[in-house]
């Protein structure tokens, strides 16, 4: 049984309210804090954690907080992501909707460290119920006097709101977020300047993602050393894994980084090995947008060595033979699944979320998704899987934002291992769309190819 | 002051330049550039045709940066070695962007008002391929008639949103923008708006293709049979100082002043543009001189394509 720093209670119902929050240890960072520490102290101890961004780049917290600018007299924001749109990844939503003070505490200690007087949950729109369950957490805040004007006695005010979004997964992606919540168009901006130095309405602005706050309470309560301890190498603590797909119990796990790839898979404890005791084809580790892993790379890496939970192993062995953990979104392919037609589902999504404000991104997304339409639907021709790489190469690296590299990678990544399930299906493009190619057909009839 | 290599020639430029303007401060070799707008302040990022390499990033930092970025809002640094067309790299990438944004072109520049000094076509000589690897069928819009003067051919926008800042900057109360997303995204005016006031026709001059078309201009002729001269007026609403181009004695098209880079001396009011057309109502100053950038003003064959028709023959 890993540790548990965040769902620990997620069982007791009455932890949603401030009261039951309170009752299992809810707070005691805010008390701690305030009047105890000083804000760079909770730096300091953040630092020390070693945690690491939770949306997805894995950038190290404690050094994120350290380049906010603090050389002017303008206000600063702590903003925190809420959008969690990556197909697969569906973490952020069970803490929020479960234990919504633990991101609402998360939030007033962050602040306080980084010298914040006004906050913002950008939440997506389509968690509009989350929204209101947020809202409800933070008025029972205020009354309870942790937040508002000098919270606890202390010099310390902050208020806290919640915004939606409007239903773009681009307005996850952070100078966008920003873009959208001072009620632009929600197209990234160009970097430099960063947020930490020009963000919202051009203030200093850090962005963080749900699970990332939420682990500021415990870093705060138990400090960065024990947080650091719990973990592997540089990555410490527990994440949040949404596991999907063809699973036996697919749901939301807090794993220790740096449990195996197999032991999570298999372990009755988490997914519970392969619905229906089939084989497993294909993961993708980390949501959408990162490289789906063959089987035979899942549980080992080409080196030999077993895989582990952990940003590093999981990017072992690079674009070649690795992925990366990404956002945390789990998904899992069985014997039977078509890979050809999960990479058109995703591109089918990249095409549709595009901002469309830089060349490369907007038309090529649109071109990926329809060379990979034509060859799940049986109308596809030998050269469009060249041109297809050739394409997911010009848009990869030269966009504004890491969306057009999101959209490039699971095309590259499919191609690259499965090239042969894309050649099945121009060379038998009726069967192609009666069937899908799975691990089954290759064992039993290899003549076919 | 910065000093920075670009294509093996060394400039020094005021700290804060960006590669793009320390390459036109050398003239030679200017990444090409279909968004940037000297005169627009945000502009630029977008079409990605400006992408370069750094191959050191500066004297203090001598590694290079990980994937090539866009020169016109990357800023030099002391030292910095910067690769634009002796980089294959850079070359490859700006094809491939240059395909990228002709897939769902219309390619109809024979009925495009733009051809002759349209930065996408020269773009497509110099980079593009003789065909197309793009089969679907391609998005189109209808085209509309924004107020008297402009008209909006959508399926030709590459959006670059010059438009979009310059109804920002110049004049109040912008009333058209980009709506959807993706390669759906389109300029438009929210709910069948028409563009009114004085300073909107400076859209057609920033567009640097033809989907913000002149309506007083429309068919009228092509731009290389019209004759560019200098001229102004005392005009109480812009500075006066505009191009007129000329058939015969007939001022078919009034424009501001552009540079060998496409851009405005000035931005005129739509008065001089759309109203002055008499050659009477003009002090004409001379014969404008015209960048030969236009490879159709310069009769260019597009001999080094792979081109389809195999009588043309392939110089060594
Ligand atoms: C296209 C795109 C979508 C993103 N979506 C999300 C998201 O939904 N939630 C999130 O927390 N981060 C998302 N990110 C990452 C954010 O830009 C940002 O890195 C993150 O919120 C920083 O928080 P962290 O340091 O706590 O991870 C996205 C990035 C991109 C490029
Ligand atoms: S990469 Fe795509 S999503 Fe990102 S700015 Fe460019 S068009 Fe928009
Ligand atoms: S209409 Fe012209 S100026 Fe406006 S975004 Fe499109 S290409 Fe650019
Ligand atoms: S000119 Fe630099 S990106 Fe368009």
């Amino acid at each position: 049984m890993g540790k548990k720093i965040l769902l620990e209670h997620i069982d007791k119902p009455e932890i949603k309210g401030i009261e039951g929050y309170i009752k299992y240890g809810g707070y005691r960072s805010i008390e701690k804090a305030l009047k105890k520490m000083t804000p760079d102290e909770i730096t300091e101890e953040v630092k020390k954690s070693g945690l690491r961004g939770r949306g997805g780049a894995g950038f190290p917290t404690g050094m994120k907080w350290s380049f906010l600018f603090k050389g002017s007299d303008k206000p600063r924001y702590l903003l925190c992501n809420a959008d969690e749109s990556e197909p697969g990844t569906f973490k952020d939503r069970l803490i929020m909707e479960k234990i919504p003070h633990l991101l609402v505490e998360g939030m007033i200690a962050s602040s306080y460290a980084l010298g914040v007087r006004t906050a913002y949950i950008y939440i997506r729109g389509e968690y509009m119920y989350i929204l209101r369950i947020l809202e409800q957490a933070i008025a029972e805040a205020y009354a309870k006097g942790y937040l508002g004007e000098k919270i606890l006695g202390s010099d310390y005010s902050l208020d806290l709101y919640v915004h939606p979004g409007g239903g773009a997964y681009i307005c996850g992606e952070e100078t966008a977020l920003i873009e959208s919540l001072e009620g632009k168009r929600g197209n990234p901006r160009i970097k430099p300047p960063f947020p930490a130095v020009a963000g919202l309405w051009g203030c200093p602005t850090i962005v963080n993602n749900v699970e990332t706050i939420a682990k500021v309470p415990f870093i705060i309560n138990e400090g960065g050393e024990t947080y650091s301890k719990i973990g592997i190498g540089a990555s410490t603590g527990t994440k949040l894994i949404s596991a999907c797909g063809n699973i036996n119990k697919p749901g939301v796990y807090e794993i220790e980084l740096g449990l195996p790839v197999e032991e999570f898979i298999y372990s009755d404890e988490y997914c519970g090995g392969i619905k229906g005791g089939k084989q497993l084809k294909a993961v993708v580790p980390g949501g959408s947008s990162v490289p789906i892993l063959p089987q035979r790379l899942v549980t080992k890496t080409a080196a030999g060595t077993p895989r582990l939970m952990s940003y590093e192993s999981l990017a072992e062995g690079g674009f070649q033979t690795g992925s990366m953990l990404g956002s945390g979104g789990f998904i899992v392919f069985d014997e039977d699944q078509c890979v050809v037609r999960n990479t058109w589902n995703f591109s089918r999504f990249y095409h549709h979320e595009s901002c469309g404000q830089c060349s490369p991104c907007r038309e090529g997304t649109g071109w990926m998704e329809k060379i990979l339409h034509r060859l799940e639907h049986g109308h596809g021709h030998m050269e469009d899987i060249d041109l297809l790489w050739d394409v997911q190469r010009k848009v990869e690296g030269n966009t504004i934002c890491p969306f057009g590299d999101a959209s490039a990678w699971p095309v590259a990544a499919a191609i690259r291992h499965f090239r042969d399930e894309f050649e099945w299906h121009v060379l038998n493009p009726e069967e192609c769309t009666r069937r899908n190619y799975g691990m089954g057909v290759a064992a039993a009839e290899p003549e076919l190819v | 002051m910065a000093k920075v290599t670009i294509d093996n020639v060394t400039v020094e430029v005021p700290d804060g330049t960006t590669i793009l303007n320390a390459a036109r401060a050398i003239g030679e070799n200017v990444p090409p550039a279909m968004c940037y707008y000297s005169k627009l302040k945000g502009s630029g990022g977008k079409c990605r045709v400006c992408l370069v390499k750094v191959t050191k990033s500066s004297e203090a930092n001598p590694r290079g940066m990980p994937k090539l970025v866009a020169s016109c809002c990357t800023t030099v640094a002391d030292g910095m070695v910067v690769e634009n067309v002796t980089s294959p790299e850079v070359i490859e990438a700006r094809k491939g962007i240059v395909e990228l944004l002709l897939i769902n072109h219309p390619l109809d520049c024979p009925v495009c008002d733009q051809a002759g000094e349209c930065h996408l076509q020269d773009l497509s000589y110099e980079h593009g391929a003789a065909t197309t690897r793009y089969d679907f069928e391609r998005r189109t819009f209808e085209k509309i008639d924004i107020g008297p003067y402009i008209q909006l051919h959508m399926n030709r926008c590459i959006l670059c949103y010059r438009c979009v800042y310059t109804a920002d900057q110049l004049t109040d109360g912008r009333v058209h923008g980009v709506i959807n997303r993706g390669d759906h995204a389109e300029i438009s005016t929210y709910i069948s708006n028409i563009i009114d006031n004085d300073f909107s026709g400076n859209v057609i001059d920033v567009c640097p293709v033809g989907a913000l078309t002149d309506r007083t201009f429309r068919f009228k002729s092509r731009v290389w049979f019209t004759k560019p001269m200098d001229a102004h007026c005392d005009c109480d609403k812009c500075s006066g100082k505009v191009t007129l181009w000329l058939q015969g004695e007939e001022v078919l098209r009034v424009t501001g002043r552009k540079d060998q880079y496409g851009e405005v001396d000035e931005f005129i009011c739509n008065t001089c543009r759309f109203e002055r057309k008499k050659k009477s109502d003009w002090v004409i100053e001379g014969p404008r001189r015209i960048g030969t950038h236009s490879v159709i003003s310069q009769n260019h064959l597009p001999y080094e394509l792979n081109v389809v028709n195999p009588q043309i023959a392939q110089p060594q």
